[in-house]
């Protein structure tokens, strides 16, 4: 009898790219329906138009290139990006600003280095930053959480969806009214103009630990994030590492002086710590990738987060603290190479 | 007895579904006679046995019917009787691939008879004596690699901290081991100790994997039975690949063989269980080994099972045994499903190196994927037992970079597929690794003959320089020579003249 052969090993594999893709957005379903429930549609609006401008630039690209177009939309890793930087943009935003992330984020962070695995940046973290600095209005016009005492009256849907279509807004709303600066930004500034952390605590917008709403969609990522653990999606190491790296000099400082560093569960559960620890860091393609690396470059993303939050220009610094350490990926992937079985140290 | 139970981790290697509890619920199927034998000479990574009869000879079952050639090698015997058929070349699958190689094809006669032992039975005194006889019996490990035992164990013999024993078998669907240990333990047990005698071992550690109990409860209790204070009994995690050689020096012992050795290079000699127990059979009966078991197994079997086969026993004839195929078999390989090869008939024979024979039904075994690009998920890496990091290996074959290869460590993979199986963009690695292997064993080759011509273009080139400098030599002492002779003519005819002249002065 004849058969067919195939070389070694036979065994089916235990996972692929799709899957992998799939079950990243299932673990942000959580945050997003928190996200949702303080801050309004604005962050499911900005990932349609961010994810269909994704796609759409990715089709266009990858025919350009003559490449199998299906199969590269079916890897749903343009989807992640768009939903990554969903989460980073604010949720009041013109339609083409998010339009504009999606289609950057992948025409020039991720294709133009040649596509799925090759980029060396975070493609939601470059558009987010380009966004950032050319629209520096609207990309940080924030809005307040929807909680009893504070005294707004939150979009609905479709008030939201008229916003981000025609830039519109009801009669009896304006602009001024409706945003608010982060509660990073609030503090930020209040420390600017001499205020301590203690007095800002009492501020409207800032809750027991974190921003008042901000510390709710940070632990149902974190829920998300420790999914992704446990479905072995991730690894330990650049989470922790993430969140040591912000937690340990925010500790430290808060320490010394505890009136002007914020103290350290502030940090981990206001702006995007947790997303940048569980969901922006640990993207594989753009991190390092053997296990010490993974530890510095956690530990080096948290840190200079830290850096750019107290004494940079930005009030969070996470997306540049990404990109900074994406450049230096080379670097520690060479340095922190494990010893291979049998050779001997050195 | 000390149990022994390492709580040591193994560096990558992944868990896998097991496939073993098909093949486990029948006892071992003995004492078959296939209508043919093809004994193939050369089994192993050593050098092939020399055949000792003719076409058309009568020959009994555990009769020689090959010397072992130059070392390492190993005997092959009759492993029925019957009469030889052709002495020709035949396709044969071996440890790590199917070679070409010379068989003794017997047709059997059906009645098994046994050979009348020649030599003097018993075990010889001396270790050479030993040593001799082993590779007289033919055997070689039986764990997949095959290399002749008498070389194994003669190159430990005298510095050996330990005999590992090993009862691993971490490939998902071979339990041919477990099976045994189950069945004749005191064997086993018995002959490990002869190796340790051999070798002059202190310790005996005989290895199971935590997922065989009954081979575990049977071991255990011939090694209490036996009493010899070496034995020690190993349960290890059930982590594919911690049956290799080197992973499971690692597990017992956290040293690390170095990159290229052996595991003997640091003291240590590890023996299949199936080996032991050919060994104990070929000191204390003085059958050489002419059987070994083998699981046969998959979804395209009808009877899942392990079977006692004679050596040279037709693959497709063994499966009839088990109840043929069933109708949606895809594909057979030899071996595991990690680091098994497919065959491409079953019109083979059963080797020494015949652990297990999948039968896969077309759900059981990857179909040829398209491949996304690596998203440097980093799985490969974590999974490899070597510490490897395969994504970087990946770009390195890629762009054919050897120097980049040679020092990421391609010569140290083991080739055992864990990268492939965890890699979620389904990128074939470990066929990369190798053709990468064999790419940069051409490259080398290439770059010694052009190192070589080179050289010899040189030494041309030095002769030519030689020759010339020696002609040149010669020109110039001829040249010398002619001068001299001119100056002693013109000498000679100066002094005539100045003879004369004085002549006629004196006249004058
Ligand atoms: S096949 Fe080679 S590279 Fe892949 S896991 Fe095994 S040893 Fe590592
Ligand atoms: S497992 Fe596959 S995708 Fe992941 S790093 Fe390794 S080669 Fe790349």
């Amino acid at each position: 009898m004849k058969f067919e052969t195939a070389a070694p090993p036979h065994a089916v594999p235990v996972r692929g790219v799709p899957q992998i893709m799939r079950r990243v957005l299932l673990a942000l379903v959580p945050a997003a329906a928190a996200y949702t429930w303080f801050f309004g549609f604005g962050l499911l609006i900005n990932f349609v138009i961010a994810a269909l401008a994704a796609l759409v630039t990715e089709a266009a690209i990858l025919k350009l290139r003559r490449r199998p177009t299906r199969r590269a939309l079916r890897d749903c890793s343009a989807l992640v990006t768009a939903a990554l930087l969903a989460f980073a943009l604010p949720p009041l935003l013109p339609w083409w600003i998010p339009a504009l992330g999606g289609f950057v984020g992948i025409a020039l962070a991720k294709q133009l280095y040649g596509g799925l695995g090759k980029n060396l940046f975070n493609p939601a973290m470059v558009a987010y930053v380009l966004l950032l600095v050319s629209f520096p209005i609207q990309m940080t016009q924030w809005v307040p959480p929807r909680m009893g005492d504070i005294d707004y009256r939150p979009l609905g849907f479709v008030g939201t969806l008229r916003y981000s279509l025609y830039e519109e807004l009801p009669p009896s709303q304006s602009l001024d009214a409706l945003t608010r600066a982060t509660p990073l930004d609030t503090v930020k500034e209040g420390l600017r103009s001499q205020r301590t952390f203690e007095e800002l605590r009492g501020l409207s917008l800032i809750g027991t630990f974190g921003g008042r709403g901000w510390e709710w969609v940070n632990n149902f990522i974190a829920l998300g994030g420790l999914y992704l653990l446990y479905a072995g999606i991730i690894r330990w190491q650049i989470p922790v590492a993430v969140l040591a790296g912000l937690l340990v000099p925010a500790g430290l400082l808060h320490l010394l002086d505890s009136s002007r560093f914020p103290s350290p569960a502030f940090h981990l559960f206001s702006g995007a710590a947790m997303l940048g620890a569980f969901f922006i860091a640990t993207d594989p393609v753009s991190a390092a990738t053997s296990d010490r690396g993974r530890l510095v470059y956690g530990a080096g993303i948290g840190v200079l987060t830290y850096a750019i939050r107290t004494w940079g220009g930005y009030p969070d610094g996470l997306a540049f603290a990404v990109l900074l350490m994406n450049a230096a990926v080379p670097l520690i992937d060479r340095y922190t190479q494990p010893r291979i079985y049998g050779h001997s140290a050195g | 007895m000390l149990e022994l139970t390492p709580d040591r981790r193994l560096t990558g290697g992944l868990r896998l579904l097991a496939h073993k509890s098909e093949s486990t619920t029948e006892p071992i199927l003995r004492g078959l006679v296939p209508p043919e034998l093809i004994l193939p000479l050369h089994q192993h990574g050593g050098n092939p046995a020399v055949p000792i009869v003719d076409v058309g000879r009568e020959v009994a079952k555990g009769e020689t019917v090959a010397a072992a050639g130059d070392m390492p090698s190993a005997a092959v015997h009759a492993s029925s009787s019957g009469r030889v058929r052709a002495i020709e070349e035949r396709l044969v699958p071996t440890g790590s691939r199917l070679r070409r190689s010379l068989c003794i094809v017997i047709e059997t006669d059906g009645e098994d008879r046994r050979a009348a032992p020649s030599e003097p039975l018993g075990w010889p005194e001396s270790a050479t004596a030993r040593i001799e006889r082993i590779a007289e019996g033919g055997l070689a490990g039986l764990g997949g690699a095959v290399f002749p035992t008498a070389a194994k164990l003669a190159a430990v013999a005298g510095r050996c901290k330990a005999l590992i024993v090993n009862g691993a078998e971490c490939e998902p669907y071979i339990s041919c081991d477990d099976m045994l240990m189950r069945e004749a333990p005191e064997e086993i047990v018995a002959g490990a100790l002869l190796m340790c005698d051999l070798v002059g071992a202190p310790v005996c550690i005989l290895v199971i994997e935590r997922d065989k109990p009954r081979a575990i409860e049977a071991i255990g209790a011939a090694a209490r039975a036996a009493g010899d204070p070496r034995l020690r009994l190993a349960e290890v995690p059930t982590i594919y690949p911690a049956g290799g050689e080197r992973q499971l020096v690692e597990l017992l012992t956290a040293e690390e063989v170095p990159s290229g050795e052996f595991p003997s290079a640091i003291g240590y000699v590890c023996q299949n269980v199936g080996t032991a127990f050919a060994l104990h059979r070929l000191a204390t009966r003085g059958e050489p080994l002419t059987s070994r078991i083998v699981t046969i197994t998959g979804q395209g079997v009808a009877r899942p099972r392990n079977v006692e086969a004679p050596i040279g026993a037709p693959i497709g004839w063994l499966i009839e045994q088990c109840g043929g195929y069933r109708p949606d078999v895809a594909r057979l390989i030899h071996g595991g499903s990690m680091m098994g090869y497919a065959l491409p008939s079953d019109d083979l024979p059963i080797t020494k190196a015949t652990s297990c024979i999948v039968a896969a039904g077309p759900g059981e075994v990857r179909q040829s994927f398209e491949e996304w690009a690596c998203i440097r998920c980093g799985d490969c890496a974590s999974a490899c037992p070597a510490r490897l990091q395969p994504q970087e290996l990946l770009v390195a074959a890629g762009a054919g970079d050897f120097a980049r290869l040679e020092a990421l460590g391609l010569d140290d993979c083991i080739e055992c597929g864990c990268c492939d199986v965890v890699c979620p963009s389904h990128i074939v690695l470990t066929e990369r690794f190798r053709a990468a292997k064999r790419a940069h064993a051409a490259h080398v080759r290439r770059l010694e003959l052009s190192a070589e011509s080179e050289e010899r273009y040189r030494r041309r080139e030095r002769r030519i320089e030689d020759a010339e400098s020696r002609a040149r030599a010669a020109q110039e002492a001829l040249k010398a020579k002619l001068r001299a002779d001119e100056a002693a003519r013109r000498e000679a005819i100066e002094a005539a003249v100045e003879r004369a002249r004085r002549r006629k002065s004196r006249n004058v």
